[in-house]
């Protein structure tokens, strides 16, 4: 039997990732991994919301946070995506969405402290630029004709909003509220790193032990995205919009002390701050690349290859829980709100608790990674697969799946899974910061010795290496003819 | 305004030649029919035209209409004057419409037989109305003249010479692209019958009767 391009990328990348086993750590290293995982699901089935007031400024501070961002990320994107045309404006975007929002945060909170402004920018920025690269495609769609038969000397202002974006609303909004629930996730994660959204709490809820306060704020977190579509009317946007920056809280004002040392003193790498010039420049970078970012690069691209195939398997065998091809209607609205679960809790939240539970190891980032980004893949290819007609006659069951079904959406999952590995690999990196010792693990140790020179270069690698995961993706989505359009999904 | 012309003008596909060198002149006051097979290069014809003679205020109605499937049917006629007012009330206009703006049009659609269409998306309506839309739009437009490809090709009778007679009065000088030659006979001064990409008969059209254009096609 010939091997076609798609099988042979398919084994490739399983027998890679085979290889990768061995050399990670997937030790369970907690006395009691299963209690704690019962105390958790004991929280979830008997919640406690008596902490009222810090579980509604949780959740009031998660939703302020998120609309600024976004608000800012939307306006600053489009700008952006107007001048997409130039290759600065293309490579500029690329690399700061390169940058997790977690990152961004680490180094505004460096300059600024824990003032909102930190955790603002920590969203918009990155978002500004998925949000360029995303709304210039949907704008190069539109028919060019509208524009052809404008009045001559029609303003370009006026011109642009008449055919462009008028043409591409329906996209740019269902885009853009897509992003804005992963905004309310990003918010929620921010907490971790100190901003008062819903991870701040979460993470003291669990350092006390108070599952029935994990439990809570879990609850509230998935209502709070599964009743978006109720609430989140284009007609109150911007109202919500107009109000989110008066509720983010005060914070600690900013030293602007600080901010001006951050960028004069506190990046410069070590040597050139202590005059020791060029020369010293050359042995600083190679301690660092061989000591910290090469070991770094190695376990961020065993992890990510990994969780890219467990995500894989993990879609391949969900999708049918929501395809009319295999359940019913009761089953469907299960697998449905299993798939809302699973892809609504954000992969950082998801390795905080499972590393909670089976201690630092490989283990809980992979399950974590997999579990997320397989409730996305499998939510996708379900519905793909209900627009699948089968003809009367056909199998049902496993033969079903393995002749009729799984060949006709194996390419459309193949395309959307190669749009999440540069996601997949920038949520690796992120997640070092739990203390697995990917890149990011590596910036937050140099941030904590306040040695943010290394700290900036190792986020500087972490963005090339998303770039090249990025560009190797697309090249395979070619490579494969996989269709484009799974650009524009989430 | 003066007489409009064309010289040598050629058109080429890659490197088929698909237009010309082919010269004519354009009087004010003069509507011009261009008839002739289909893929005999007319729409070529008055796309070199439009891009020649746009500066001077030409208004063009393409074949493909180019509405905008998301807006409105009033949005769509009032992109016909985005260049009659400065950016931030074409803005304005997109939330909210003036009532002038509003009667204005009301007024030309119900002349095109769509005054109960107003406000649905330009998506939403039959070939038949959208091509109404489009006429709408060249005619709030106003301007020295009209260029036009097949502007009635999918209405019938009745609303055919309606929507021929808005625009001929709206644009004394003209250029339309017709597949029905009835038509172009009546409501054209001038026929130009276009052969292989180049003018194969050029007459005033009290001069010819249908039969004489048969050979063209």
């Amino acid at each position: 039997m010939p091997l076609t391009a798609t099988r042979r990328v398919t084994l490739g990348l399983v027998l890679l990732a085979v290889a990768c086993l061995p050399f990670g750590d997937f030790e369970i290293s907690t006395h009691a991994p299963w209690e704690a995982l019962g105390h958790l699901f004991m929280g979830l089935i008997q919640p406690d919301f008596s902490r009222v007031d810090s579980l509604g400024e949780a959740l009031l501070r998660t939703l302020a946070f998120a609309f600024t961002g976004v608000g800012l990320g939307v306006v600053s994107g489009m700008l952006l995506a107007l001048l997409f045309r130039h290759l600065w404006v293309r490579t500029f975007c690329a690399f700061i969405r390169a940058i997790h929002e977690l990152f961004w945060a680490l180094i505004f909170l460096q300059c600024f402290g824990l003032h909102p402004l930190t955790g603002v920018l920590a969203i918009a920025i990155p978002y500004a630029g998925t949000f360029a690269k995303v709304y210039a495609e949907i704008l190069d769609e539109g028919d060019p004709q509208p524009e052809r038969t404008l009045p001559h000397r029609a303003g370009r202002l006026s011109a642009l909003v008449y055919t462009r974006i008028s043409q591409a609303w329906p996209h740019l909004v269902s885009y853009t509220a897509y992003r804005l629930e992963c905004g309310l996730r990003s918010s929620a994660v921010l907490g971790f790193v100190g901003m008062p959204t819903l991870g701040f709490h979460l993470s003291a809820a669990f350092a006390q032990g108070h599952y029935a306060t994990v439990g809570a704020l879990l609850l509230l977190f998935y209502a709070l995205i599964a009743s978006l579509r109720w609430w989140a009317r284009p007609r109150l946007l911007p109202l919500y919009l107009l109000v989110s920056p008066f509720l983010l809280g005060t914070g600690l004002p900013i030293t602007w002390s600080n901010v001006s040392r951050f960028f004069t003193e506190d990046i410069v790498p070590a040597p050139l701050r202590h005059g020791e010039g060029l020369g010293g420049l050359l042995p600083w970078l190679s301690e660092l690349l061989v000591h910290q970012a090469l070991p770094g690069i190695w376990q961020t691209l065993l992890l990510t290859q990994i969780a890219l195939v467990l995500t894989g398997v993990l879609a391949m065998a969900l999708f049918p829980l929501i395809s009319r091809h295999f359940t019913g209607r009761l089953g469907g609205t299960l697998g449905h709100g299993l798939l809302v679960v699973m892809r609504s809790t954000p992969e950082y939240l998801l390795a905080f608790i499972l590393l909670q539970l089976w201690g630092p190891s490989m283990l809980p980032a992979v399950v974590a990674l997999a579990l997320h980004n397989g409730g996305i893949i499998g939510h996708l290819v379900g519905r793909r697969s209900n627009e699948v007609q089968l003809r009367q006659d056909a199998p049902g069951g496993m033969d079903r799946y393995a002749y009729e079904v799984a060949p006709r959406v194996y390419g459309p999952f193949l395309a959307l899974l190669f749009y999440r590995w540069e996601i997949i690999m920038r949520e690796t990196a992120i997640l070092g910061i739990l203390g697995i010792a990917t890149l990011g693990f590596h910036v937050d140790s140099a941030i904590q010795e306040l040695r943010f020179d290394r700290a900036m270069v190792l986020i500087v690698i972490t963005a090339l290496l998303n770039i090249g995961v990025d560009i190797l993706a697309r090249r395979l989505r070619a490579h494969l003819r996989l269709s484009p359009t799974a650009q524009s999904e989430p | 305004m003066t007489p409009l012309a064309l010289e040598d003008a050629v058109a080429s596909y890659g490197a088929a030649r698909v237009l010309g060198p082919l010269s004519l002149t354009l009087a004010p006051g003069e509507r011009l029919a261009l008839v002739g097979r289909s893929g005999a290069g007319k729409s070529t014809l008055l796309s070199v035209m439009y891009d020649r003679w746009r500066d001077q205020g030409a208004a063009l109605m393409p074949q493909d209409l180019g509405l905008v499937a998301t807006l409105s049917v009033f949005h769509n006629v009032y992109m016909g004057r985005l260049d009659r007012h400065p950016w931030w009330r074409n803005l304005l206009t997109l939330v909210r419409a003036r009532k002038c703006d509003v009667t204005e049009v009301a007024a030309l659609l119900g002349r095109l037989g769509l005054d109960d269409k107003l406000w649905a998306p330009c998506g939403e309506l039959s070939g038949g109305q959208r091509q109404r839309v489009a006429a709408a739009r060249v005619i709030h437009q106003g301007g020295g003249m009209l260029l036009a490809d097949e502007p009635v090709s999918a209405l019938d009778g009745p609303l055919s010479e309606v929507v021929l007679s808005a625009l001929t009065d709206a644009y004394p000088t003209a250029v339309l692209a017709m597949h029905d030659v009835e038509l172009a006979l009546r409501f054209c001064t001038r026929v130009i019958g276009i052969r292989d990409g180049t003018i194969a008969v050029d007459q005033p059209s009290r001069r010819l009767s249908a039969h004489d254009l048969l050979p063209l096609y």
